[in-house]
């Protein structure tokens, strides 16, 4: 193994290492999505009445908020765990061995794209124990992977980017609301062409959490997609070249200061 | 009178924490408003469902729940002030100066009710701003802040009693998750007669129901099993407020 690929394995097994002994970090996004996919899948059941509405499970139809909410657990726990390595001093003394800047985001993300994965197994596994098939068979379960891994990344490069920036898990928490709303304005509960305020379908339509949420949910309840999927797998590539950019970049500008 | 006397100084000294500190009051007011907007402008689809009958429309129909929500969450929030009152050593000040305890306790309650007051004259204001439909008479309406008056004070007596008695800031996920539960396992998108399978077993046994569906009765001029909700609100409230009084008696205990 090479030495960047020591580094990068050795930070990706501290960050999974100290998520899993801390059972909030672990249970928070494993029950709060599915707590809110129970409570709206129980609650909005009646929505499939409505004509025009795509499937007649709701549970297939919010199958795919969790996917979304569990990321931004990851960008919650990616930097609140980096803030705290720069608190005690963890990332000064880092900046003193030899290791490379990038290792420590990659090591830093492998650990949130690890538990991203752990998160979307289960998350499907829920929604395949109460009666969901998804209608892209298979291939759409990897392809569900793989797009839980990007947003992962993304996210997850993102929470890095505001604790690298901020140096304060608290800051990074703040965020938590910011994201939470745009979620909730998003075609998390309806599909776009049925939300009957227009407003709301503006913002629903230019927000891009809803082009995430319509990806997975095109696999689960559509098939194959090609729209869907170009849009949301466009957006999460966006997001996570974007993020991990500024993150890279605010990373060089806090070690300089160390 | 020394129980009054306690119970003024907690409630000022509370409410000036909160009403100058905007990081504890912004998210208590914003929050509220944000369910309202997503719930009553993204679903507003929901009515056209067959079966929904509230004369009153989505946006009527969904303000009687997040009014509620507010009020509960008034309660919740405060208890997070208590937990940190005991955090940072001024609660245990507090328990040594004060001549009568309980006033402790009625003076967090005050400090609950006047912090969702300003939540819910703003939350009320945005919403006839927007074109709430109101059915009720001023009686109804009466009856409908009333059962959110209850709703706030069990919610702060819950958070409080567990504040007490685990005196910590980690304590708030204990604090807010059972009310979360109980307000979302109510009905909250469709009236109760829609809810199917499992939410709708739930929702029947669960208290907050009775309370939901008489408060959207109120607000459309038609007031429904008002008898079993303020039974239900205030048989939550006295529960709690023994849990309180219990929690007030195991911090003393602590010391």
């Amino acid at each position: 193994m090479s030495i960047f690929a020591d580094q990068v394995f050795l930070l990706a097994r501290r960050s999974v290492v100290r998520t899993i002994r801390q059972p909030a970090n672990v249970v928070a996004p494993l029950l709060f999505p599915m707590l809110l996919l129970a409570v709206n899948s129980g609650g909005l059941k009646a929505e499939t009445r409505l004509p025009g509405f795509p499937t007649s499970s709701f549970v297939a139809f919010a199958l795919a908020v969790p996917f979304i909410q569990g990321a931004l657990f990851a960008t919650m726990n990616a930097g609140t765990d980096l803030a705290r390595d720069i608190q005690t001093g963890f990332l000064s003394r880092l900046s003193l061995t030899p290791m490379r800047g990038v290792a420590l985001l990659a090591g830093q993300l492998g650990g949130v794209v690890t538990m991203g994965v752990v998160q979307a197994a289960v998350y499907l596994s829920v929604g395949l124990a109460v009666g969901v098939r998804l209608e892209s068979g298979l291939l759409g379960v990897l392809v569900l992977f793989g797009f839980a891994v990007l947003v992962a990344l993304g996210f997850g490069a993102l929470g890095a980017f505001a604790a690298l920036r901020t140096g304060s898990g608290e800051a990074v928490q703040s965020l938590f609301p910011a994201f939470f709303v745009f979620l909730f304005l998003s075609s998390m509960n309806i599909p776009r062409n049925l939300i009957e305020t227009t407003w709301f379908r503006d913002v629903a339509t230019a927000n891009p959490v809803s082009y995430l949420l319509e990806c997975v949910r095109s696999l689960i309840i559509v098939g194959w997609d090609g729209e869907a999927l170009a849009l949301g797998f466009g957006i999460a590539t966006a997001i996570a070249v974007v993020s991990l950019a500024l993150a890279s970049w605010a990373l060089r500008v806090r070690m300089a200061r160390t | 009178m020394r129980t009054l006397a306690v119970a003024r100084g907690v409630a000022w000294r509370t409410l000036h924490n909160v009403f100058t500190n905007p990081s504890l009051f912004i998210p208590s007011l914003l929050f509220p408003l944000f369910f309202f907007t997503a719930f009553a402008g993204g679903l507003s689809r929901v009515q056209d469902v067959p079966g929904f009958d509230y004369a009153e429309g989505y946006t009527a129909f969904q303000f009687v729940f997040v009014l509620l929500q507010s009020a509960a969450f008034g309660g919740v929030f405060t208890g997070f002030g208590i937990a940190r009152d005991f955090e940072s050593g001024f609660a245990r000040r507090l328990l040594l100066a004060a001549p009568n305890r309980s006033g402790i306790v009625l003076g967090y309650a005050v400090a609950a009710l006047i912090r969702w007051f300003a939540t819910a004259v703003i939350l009320t204001a945005i919403a006839l701003a927007v074109g709430m439909h109101v059915g009720g008479s001023g009686v109804d309406l009466v009856g409908l802040y009333s059962l959110a008056v209850i709703v706030n004070a069990a919610a702060l007596l819950w958070a409080a009693g567990v504040a007490m008695r685990l005196r910590t800031m980690q304590a708030g996920p204990i604090m807010q998750m059972p009310v979360f539960l109980v307000l979302f396992f109510a009905p909250v998108y469709v009236p109760l007669s829609l809810l199917q399978g499992w939410i709708h077993a739930v929702a029947v046994v669960n208290p907050l129901t009775r309370v939901l569906e008489a408060a959207r009765g109120f607000l459309a001029g038609s007031p429904t099993e008002v008898a079993a909700a303020f039974g239900a609100a205030l048989a939550l409230a006295a529960a709690f407020s023994i849990w309180a009084f219990r929690g007030l008696r195991k911090a003393e205990a602590a010391g």
